[in-house]
């Protein structure tokens, strides 16, 4: 399983790094909608640095439904998924590396916001081990659900506007989570981050276990 | 010894359309079995459940000695399937494709250099996005991913389809040299001349089923 997840992960990265999806227009498209953020609420920069941790958890949201779309467009075969299918993976390991492959890139991506969030909206990202460990926990979760979905969405015509559908409500409680503990981190609530964080890990672990499981199965009706 | 491919009554649906409506199907090892039959006869799927892509609703079948009603995914590493886009990964270059194919099937990474020489993948076109590669092109790319991965069952739909004078003698030749090797084929393809002339036996599909009569090639 561990070989034939490194095996697919691999492919994926090499995949992106040749095609530069990720950072030609994943990326950019995160960045616009901070901006766009931004210019929605000018007028009062201190609303901007308060809903920091917020808004930019909603972009890497949004970024996060590009990556996991993109991540089962590449796959080949006449019909999707047949190359993964015929290739005799795993599926276990399939999982694991298309997940860690979207989790790499949501990692990378989030560096970028960040930066972002600082530049634009004058956010102190304070409190770096809460927020580190919420990155964590967030980007397993959002990246071994997308891939859960994804592999559920991949067979179906409608798959580009059936996804978001499927996938933002199962997410919120990622999006909630993640916020409540960067506000914390960063000094703008009471709250205690840390629990959040550990909401944000059973998440994952739950769609890690789950993915891990299923995916086979969902493979082969996709 | 037992066939290599054996179905009996196989039923598959694709939808609520019986895309194999009773195929009765027997493959010795070492056989070349041409299919033949109107577009919509059933080849492509027959093709397809025999690598454990198709579920069989009814029936029984065999390939290389796995059960497809009860798993439909251990034969899948021993067979390889040649469909139309030839399950290429088109951002990744020729010997990246064929690398990851005969690693994913846990093949020798050593066989990937030499399969890629053969179908005349070379110097620059080996790190050239297989998405920028003429269909011939990309077609010697799976094939050479094929050769690299030596299946035990050749499953090969429209194969020659696309590629030149040339690449359709080397596909014989490769073929042949398979079938040597003790690997059994069967392909469907609507070049007859060319096709009969490498196959031993020729089956005829019509409405998901193989047709009674069946023709058989003298060397």
């Amino acid at each position: 399983m561990w070989h034939d997840a490194l095996l697919v992960a691999g492919k994926d990265l090499r995949i992106e790094a040749r095609s530069r999806v990720a950072t030609n227009q994943v990326a950019p498209f995160a960045l616009v909608v901070l901006v766009l953020f931004g210019f929605a609420l000018d007028p009062d920069r201190g609303v901007l640095s308060r809903a920091s941790a917020g808004l930019f958890w909603v972009a890497v949201l949004m970024s996060s439904l590009l990556a996991v779309q993109r991540s089962f467009a590449v796959e080949a075969g006449d019909v999707t998924g047949d190359g993964l299918r015929l290739s005799g993976l795993d599926p276990a390991g399939i999982f694991l590396g298309k997940a860690a492959a979207v989790a790499a890139q949501l990692a990378a991506l989030q560096v970028v916001l960040a930066a972002g969030v600082v530049v634009l909206y004058d956010a102190d990202l304070g409190g770096p081990a809460l927020l580190l460990a919420t990155c964590a926990a967030a980007t397993v979760g959002l990246a071994a659900a997308g891939t859960v979905y994804g592999a559920l969405a991949a067979g179906l015509r409608v798959r580009e506007t059936l996804l978001p559908l499927l996938l933002l409500p199962v997410v919120a409680p990622v999006l909630l989570g993640a916020t409540r503990a960067w506000e914390a981190a960063m000094g703008l609530s009471v709250d205690d981050g840390w629990r959040w964080a550990q909401l944000l890990a059973v998440f994952a672990v739950v769609y890690v276990t789950l993915g891990v499981v299923a995916f086979g199965a969902l493979l082969e009706e996709s | 010894m037992a066939p290599v491919v054996r179905f009996r009554s196989a039923v598959a649906l694709l939808g609520r359309f019986p895309a194999l409506s009773g195929v009765d199907l027997s493959v010795e090892p070492g056989e070349i079995v041409l299919l033949q039959g109107a577009n919509g006869a059933g080849k492509t799927t027959l093709l397809r459940a025999c690598a454990g892509l198709v579920p069989l609703v009814s029936g029984d079948a065999e390939v290389l000695g796995c059960d497809l009603r009860a798993d439909r995914r251990s034969v899948r590493r021993r067979v390889g399937l040649l469909g139309h886009t030839g399950s290429l990964y088109d951002d990744l270059g020729a010997e990246d494709n064929v690398r990851f194919a005969v690693r994913a099937a846990g093949g020798d990474a050593a066989a990937v250099a030499p399969a890629l020489a053969r179908l005349g993948i070379d110097g620059r076109l080996r790190s050239t996005a297989v998405g920028r590669l003429s269909t011939g092109q990309r077609r010697r790319v799976a094939l050479a991913a094929l050769v690299a991965r030596s299946p035990a069952l050749w499953l090969l739909d429209e194969p020659h389809a696309g590629l030149d004078a040339a690449g359709r003698d080397l596909l014989d030749d490769l073929v042949r040299a398979a079938v040597a090797g003790g690997a059994t084929v069967v392909l469907a393809s609507h070049e007859a001349d060319r096709a009969s002339a490498l196959a031993g036996r020729t089956v005829t599909m019509a409405g998901g089923r193989v047709q009674v009569r069946e023709s058989f090639h003298v060397a």
